[in-house]
């Protein structure tokens, strides 16, 4: 079992915990990721490192509310204790030889992205990052974003906050203004990603993107996170939890990996329905 | 007294019941099968059947035990070879190891004694009956660290803490077991079974540290530093093969491996599960080893209407359990033989991006084969009859062509040596290309068999105490 340590509200539907979890804790470098259960039951589900603190041997990681098991994960307080917890998995995020970085997040995608930030920032390069939201109530991490970056963009959908539109905007300014970048990282949503792999391919500067695919064990077993890449031609499968979760941007299959995305989308509409329902009569009773 | 030439039958649930629940299929024996199917056995000189058995069980003496009703004793010969007696009386393909041995066979042209029939009455019996609890012996003070917590770890955990090693398992699931918990569905393998053999194990001391991955959480080399001075390498089966054929990203398409951890493990069989499967609609397997059958059966059980098994050879050359294919055809498992898929297809609705079926599978196209020369393997090669293809209808497709190596160890622990196919490097007594450092099981060999796994985990902790023991 893996005590809660300490438990943050970010915004109306997004939550950061630190988990008790020594070995990850010694071990875990941004870009990768965990895999927890919230109780005997549950299902596994994979979450990005968001931090770690060796010395007290926790993880920070932040979710989202979005289905059936963070819904029940909403409801774990600090000093609860989760089920299981374990990692660190997949491979860190690529950060050698590279001098000047665009981050680009968008929503969740913002948690993944901000220690990836920060992790140039402290290995001494120029960091450049644009953050993405629906709107001002679901901006996060803005503070952390802002010390790990030489220039901070602020974008929201609704212009209730920061400039109006979505995070490519700044990018292509960016790019056209002759801006360089040894790389761009993006986190977030699939089809943020695809249009952000889009508008950098004229300028052909290299985009890494963070894949976030239905898993299982999360070692290399089950085969159920495969991607599929596209490289010189020919259609290579890999697979996230070993071979990523970070990819080259311009090989990856969005609309194949924005498809199998959905494929229990209309079971975790149920199921999620089903764990609000249970959770308001508990509240009730 | 004539010996009855023929094996007693295991009392087994009806097909047609069976196929609809996920409750064990053979019942085993009661108390006077096993009485008479002990005295079937003669009891021979030679004892052919023991070396046929990859851990090397006293056969004829523990079937002795049974026929003095001493059904104790029995389990007692069988765990001095073996620490999973439950297990290996369910899974071990008997039929071309020990039973394929017996003189009654070999000699008198009879039916086999029915040694696995046999083995799992005593371990169940002694489940069931006895109060004995193992006593962990006094410790000889050396430490060892076994990775993964499947047959070939557990056996190879067991067979050194009965002689004072103080053992570590590190799993990298939240369960141990492996493979007999997430690959082997509970209808051939009740999972409470294979608990109980992992709680014996602890009472042995052994100690099972679960949500460990090694090669991530921890290194080898990190395992050494902490005081172990010999580690056992059990990491199993890796990532599953794909045909690499259009359309296996098609939703609907799963690997037997992620089908079969989602509804044994996840236990997405069970009612309003938390984690999802497709269930229901026709399916297709692809393959003809154990697994397939398995997942076949499986996808039967969660309510399939037709399930249907597509393998490239004929049904000579398919290589899971004679067992197993017989349980599935009596359940109404469709073979299709000699053919193979060429494509996988989807439904795209050219009107409605959106609509919700959009990507789903509909269907395989297969073609059939005919078998030519034999090829590397001795198997005759199937080749493509031209013209020849087809379409079968489905809402799911299950993969089940094997598995490669995982890859995590051997890339966080240098020096140490893959084979062209991923598989961990041992010499004959299971010990790898680094010191103190040994293997076995399908971390080695690529997919294999549960018994072979359990025997390359005795052979690395019989030469892990002769290195570091002595």
């Amino acid at each position: 079992m893996y005590r809660i340590a300490s438990r943050k509200v970010l915004n109306p539907s997004m939550i950061q915990l630190e988990v008790e979890a020594p070995l990850v804790a010694r071990k875990a470098k941004p870009g990768q990721f965990i895999i927890l259960r919230v109780n005997e039951e549950g299902e596994r589900i994979p979450l990005t490192v968001a931090g770690t603190d060796p010395a007290a041997g926790t993880v920070k990681i932040i979710f989202q509310v979005v289905g059936a098991t963070t819904e029940l994960l909403k409801y774990k307080m600090e000093g609860d204790f989760l089920q299981d917890f374990v990692g660190p998995l997949g491979l860190p995020t690529h950060t050698e030889g590279i001098r000047s970085v665009c981050v680009v997040g968008g929503g969740a995608g913002c948690a993944i992205a901000m220690p990836v930030a920060e992790e140039f920032h402290r290995l001494g390069a120029e960091v450049t990052s644009i953050i993405g939201f629906r709107n001002k109530d679901l901006l996060i991490l803005e503070d952390e974003f802002r010390s790990f970056s030489d220039e901070l963009v602020v974008m929201t959908d609704d212009g209730s906050y920061g400039r109006h539109g979505n995070v490519t905007v700044p990018l292509k300014e960016m790019l056209e203004a002759g801006k360089h970048f040894d790389m761009i990282i993006t986190i977030g949503p699939l089809i943020m990603m695809k249009f952000v792999v889009a508008a950098a391919k004229p300028f052909g500067v290299p985009v890494t993107v963070s894949m976030n695919p239905i898993m299982i064990d999360g070692t290399g077993m089950c085969g159920g996170c495969r991607i599929t890449l596209v490289r010189d031609g020919q259609r290579v499968t890999k697979f996230a939890c070993v071979d990523g979760p970070d990819f080259n941007g311009y090989e990856i299959d969005f609309d194949e990996a924005m498809s199998r995305g959905r494929m229990y989308a209309e079971y975790e509409r149920h199921a999620y329905e089903e764990a609000c329902n249970l959770m308001q009569k508990n509240i009730a009773g | 007294m004539a010996v009855n030439p023929v094996k007693h039958e295991m009392p087994a649930q009806k097909p047609e019941v069976r196929a609809r629940n996920f409750r064990e299929v053979a019942l085993g024996y009661p108390m006077e099968i096993a009485l008479e199917e002990a005295r079937r056995c003669l009891n021979c000189k030679n004892r052919p059947c023991v070396s046929g058995c990859p851990v090397n069980i006293n056969i004829p003496d523990f079937i002795s035990r049974i026929k003095e009703e001493d059904f104790e004793g029995a389990y007692r010969i069988i765990t001095q070879s073996s620490s999973l007696p439950a297990v290996c009386g369910r899974v071990c393909p008997q039929e071309t190891q020990c039973e394929s041995q017996c003189t009654l066979h070999v000699r008198a042209k009879m039916d086999p004694v029915g040694i696995g029939r046999l083995e799992r009455f005593v371990a169940d019996w002694h489940n069931a009956n006895s109060q004995e609890k193992p006593t962990p012996p006094a410790s000889n003070g050396h430490r060892v660290a076994v990775v993964g917590a499947g047959p070939s770890g557990l056996t190879c955990a067991g067979d050194l803490a009965k002689k004072g090693y103080q053992v570590t398992i590190y799993e990298a699931l939240h369960t141990a077991g492996g493979v007999l918990i997430y690959g082997i569905p509970e209808f051939r393998l009740p999972k409470a079974i294979v608990a109980k053999e992992v709680e014996t194990l602890k009472e042995l001391g052994v100690q099972v540290e679960t949500n460990v991955i090694i090669g991530k959480t921890l290194t080898v080399d990190e395992l050494f530093e902490m005081g172990f001075e010999a580690v056992f390498i059990g990491s199993g089966a890796g990532l599953p093969n794909f045909m690499n054929i259009p359309g296996e990203a098609l939703k609907g398409v799963y690997s037997a491996n992620e089908f079969l951890t989602r509804s044994n493990l996840m236990k997405a069989y069970e009612e309003n599960p938390h984690t999802p499967i497709m269930k229901g609609g026709r399916v297709v397997v692809v393959g003809g080893g154990n697994v397939a059958m398995d997942a076949a059966r499986t996808a039967l059980r969660l309510g399939a209407e037709k399930v249907y098994i597509v393998y490239r050879r004929s049904m000579e050359e398919l290589p899971a359990r004679r067992e197993e294919v017989e349980h599935a055809e009596e359940e109404g498992i469709d073979f299709r033989l000699l053919c193979n898929p060429t494509e996988i297809l989807g439904y795209q609705n050219p009107e409605d991006p959106r609509d919700p079926k959009n990507g789903f599978v509909t269907g395989i196209r297969c073609i059939r084969m005919e078998l030519g020369e034999p090829d590397a393997s001795g198997r005759r090669r199937p080749v493509e009859v031209p013209g020849s293809e087809f379409t079968l209808e489905a809402d799911t497709v299950i993969i089940a062509i094997g598995t490669s190596p995982n890859p995590l160890i051997k890339n966080t622990t240098e020096g140490l040596e893959v084979n062209r196919r991923g598989g961990i490097i041992i010499n004959e007594e299971g010990l790898t290309s680094r010191e103190n450092v040994y293997a076995g099981g399908d971390a080695v060999t690529g997919a294999a068999t549960v018994i072979s796994a359990m025997g390359a985990g005795k052979v690395a902790a019989k030469a892990i105490h002769e290195a570091i023991g002595g």
